[in-house]
């Protein structure tokens, strides 16, 4: 055991900042904690890293991989969090690829990898349904075979950033008679078949991130089946296995802490910065304190994984307590601005009245705060991670 | 010892219950929100003929001969309905100032506040003062025999809509003395005031408002000058048990909607109800406002008492529901999933006032610390 970084990694820690420094887009400097971007924000930095071999680096390296160490990638998430970098989204490259190169054919790798690598296409997950929440198996969304193709009806909902979306990823229920496990289909959609109604949700801070995604005759060509008919679900817990190990977001929190020691400097109780405030200082080293323990849980994970155990039921943890940290932290951000948390930015913009009432980095404050709420639901909520190491772990 | 409420109290939240129900439904709500006014003043109007705006004042002062209590009752509805009209700043606050004014204050603005007519906001909150109320950077110069009022005020709730504003100034001293503090009224289309207006994210609207050389007379002086801080917390301790009792209607509908959620909601052939994880948190979410009414009452009925009872109990209260605003607010939204993140659904908009009703009249840490410092001064009185 050692927690020093040797020679080597300190040199990539170097190069790795000198060039997110060098490329990084200068115009988007400042606009990773917004929830509004554009597509063309959300792609640009992703298509950087996508010219320079880097936007997958987690992949195995005959696929574009990077062959980084667990530490390299560790140290390249520290990185990018610092300059709050626009990350590429998970769907194509934390969640479809994996799951296309472990699963797919060589067909779909060919098809489907390049445009996930470049940043060129769009993925959406096409996994929740109104009726199947924590209980995903519940799918009703069905997938009828009708010569070469699959005839989707259904309907999927909480698809994130749909409205931007090329492809997707469907769970549908391929054998009705079967138990409700057996029986799922894991199966990519061209979201421009005809059939597919995309209907933005507004979520409580005011943002549209989610959508309800509506199936209507939906032909999609056989070939479109990842792995095999009925298959499907092992696919989705293996793809929620690795959207969770993701989920910790250790890198950005500690971001997140920097941001708010600096609040927390400017912000004054009676002439005294808040950050030397009993109260506030000892709230930031709780939370400080928990992200170590976050840290260290995740960098024991990475290295178990890196001896070649895929990520297990311990990822749970990673969901739960790296969810807890970032709500806590949109917490204790919107009680340092004070009576500033108050006005509605997005509301301002939508009505024209201008942004930045108060200091800047009031502004998304409360909205952002809401906004995380929805860490502890989304990925299968922390209630259902419980369940996971309850069932998985200590066997109940 | 006596918990009832009077028989015109109970009418009272009868009727106002279902003025509430029958035209401040969420849908209402929700337009008039998103409406340019941003509130209504057909419903304001309603709510003063029903004699919302008169019950808490004395009989001698116009009023219905209420006090503290009519306003709680007021509150809670007003929570539970999430309404957006300004009465605690207008009726509690405005009303709070001007009744403890002079005779000639008290015969220009209370018919005015009572019939609705007169809309009061209270500029009290500054850039950079936090929650201290004696924190002033905004200045009232004497001039003559009236003042000249320079400075900026933050974020103060209702003021789009009011006529006039309470504006609180420091006359001398430094910047945080107690002493030096004076309370001013004045009408807010006053040349030399302007002001940046702006919705919250809760649904209300509120302004910054800044006072170039806006010169008032001495008749605008409420209470005495340069004492003027005793009478605002008191009045601010007011504002608070009638946010307490607002946040208990608001969690008290928030927590009714996720038990009734978790009946419907279907997951694993099962209402989500029946999980005991679930049931104990509901459980959790029921004692947090069963507490917080509790404190609601304790603080409103102490705010006759002495200053150092009145504090700590308003303190005691905001401190508690700061806390089980907060856990019955994530709570709901957790228990409701995805949907209880929807723009859509009410559930999320009872969440989002619960969390900012802990950052008007000073925070959870504020209260602590005030609480922490009154009884630290008390102890030869605890030790009777």
């Amino acid at each position: 055991m050692n927690l020093e970084f040797t020679p080597e990694e300190i040199e990539f820690r170097k190069e790795v900042r000198a060039f997110i420094e060098e490329n990084y887009p200068k115009e988007l400097v400042g606009t990773g904690t917004r929830e509004d971007l554009s597509r063309e924000q959300f792609l640009a930095w992703h298509k950087i890293l996508g010219k320079k071999g880097w936007s997958v680096p987690a992949w195995p390296e005959k696929y574009g991989g990077t062959g980084w160490t667990s530490t390299q990638k560790y140290i390249w998430g520290e990185e990018n969090a610092r300059m709050d970098a626009i990350m590429p989204l998970p769907f194509g490259v934390s969640m479809v690829g994996p799951v296309i190169y472990t699963f797919g054919n060589e067909e779909q790798k060919a098809k489907h990898l390049p445009g996930i690598r470049s940043g060129d296409v769009w993925w959406c997950q096409g996994y929740s349904e109104p009726g199947a929440g924590s209980d995903l198996a519940s799918v009703k969304t069905t997938a009828v075979r009708d010569g070469d193709h699959y005839v989707i009806n259904g309907q999927k909902t909480w698809t994130t950033l749909a409205q931007h979306a090329d492809w997707g990823f469907f769970l549908c229920r391929t054998d009705p008679n079967a138990k409700a496990q057996e029986g799922i289909s894991f199966i990519l959609v061209d979201m421009k078949t005809p059939g597919i109604e995309v209907r933005p949700i507004k979520l409580i801070d005011g943002t549209h991130e989610v959508n309800e995604t509506w199936l209507t005759d939906v032909r999609v060509p056989v070939e479109n089946l990842v792995g095999e008919e009925n298959k499907g679900w092992t696919y989705a817990k293996f793809l929620l296995a690795h959207e969770r190990s993701g989920i910790a977001g250790v890198a950005r929190s500690k971001r997140g802490i920097e941001r708010l020691r600096d609040i927390a400097t400017q912000e004054t109780v009676d002439g005294t910065p808040l950050i030397e405030t009993p109260e506030f200082a000892r709230k930031i080293s709780q939370l400080e304190i928990d992200l170590t323990a976050l840290e260290f849980t995740e960098l024991r994970t990475l290295a178990s994984e890196a001896a070649g155990k895929g990520p297990g039921p311990e990822s749970s943890i990673l969901k739960v307590k790296g969810t807890e940290v970032q709500q806590r932290l949109t917490e204790l951000t919107l009680e340092a601005v004070n009576h500033y948390g108050a006005p509605y930015a997005y509301g301002m913009e939508a009505t024209g009245n201008g942004a930045g009432i108060g200091p800047d980095y009031a502004d998304f404050a409360a909205e952002t705060y809401f906004n995380m709420r929805k860490t502890s639901i989304y990925g299968g909520s922390n209630e259902i991670q419980r369940n996971i190491i309850t069932k998985m772990i200590l066997g109940l | 010892m006596d918990f009832n409420f009077t028989e015109e109290q109970g009418m009272l939240r009868d009727s106002l219950a279902k003025m509430i129900r029958d035209q401040y439904d969420f849908e209402s709500r929700r337009k008039v929100v998103a409406s340019a006014e941003g509130w209504r003043k057909d419903m304001w109007m309603q709510f003063a003929e029903l004699g919302l705006m008169m019950a808490p004042f004395s009989e001698e002062d116009g009023g219905l001969g209420g006090g503290p209590i009519d306003a709680m009752v007021v509150m809670e509805e007003f929570g539970k309905g999430l309404v957006v009209e300004p009465y605690v700043p207008s009726v509690v606050c405005g009303g709070g100032f001007i009744k403890r004014g002079t005779d000639a204050q008290k015969e220009e603005y209370l018919t005015g506040i009572m019939s609705g007519e007169t809309i009061f906001a209270f500029a009290y909150a500054e850039p950079r003062g936090r929650y201290n109320l004696a924190d002033l950077e905004t200045t009232a110069k004497k001039d003559g025999e009236g003042f000249v009022i320079n400075g900026h005020k933050a974020v103060v709730i209702g003021a789009p809509w009011a006529t006039h504003l309470i504006v609180t100034a420091r006359t001398s001293g430094d910047r945080r003395d107690k002493n030096g503090v004076t309370v001013f009224v004045v009408e807010k289309s006053a040349p030399g005031i302007s002001t940046r207006d702006y919705p919250t994210v809760d649904g209300r609207r509120a302004s910054e408002v800044y006072f170039e050389n806006v010169a008032v007379g001495a008749e605008a002086v409420i209470g005495e000058v340069d004492n003027g801080l005793p009478l605002i917390e008191l009045v601010s301790d007011e504002a608070i048990a009638a946010l307490c009792a607002e946040a208990c209607g608001a969690m008290k509908v928030a927590h009714e909607m996720t038990v009734e959620y978790s009946r419907q909601r279907k997951q694993f052939g099962t209402p989500i109800g029946k999980f005991q994880v679930l049931q104990h948190r509901m459980v959790d979410m029921f004692m947090e406002y069963e507490q917080s009414v509790s404190m609601t009452y304790m603080a409103t009925l102490k705010l006759g008492d002495d200053e150092v009872t009145r504090k700590k109990a308003a303190s005691a209260a905001k401190v508690r529901i700061g806390q089980g605003g907060r856990f019955v607010g994530q709570q709901s939204i957790q228990i409701h999933g995805g949907m209880g993140m929807t723009d859509e659904l009410a559930v999320g908009h009872y969440f989002k006032r619960l969390t900012m009703i802990d950052s008007e009249f000073g925070n959870v840490d504020h209260h602590l610390k005030r609480y922490t410092e009154l009884s630290a001064a008390d102890v030869p009185a605890a030790a009777e």
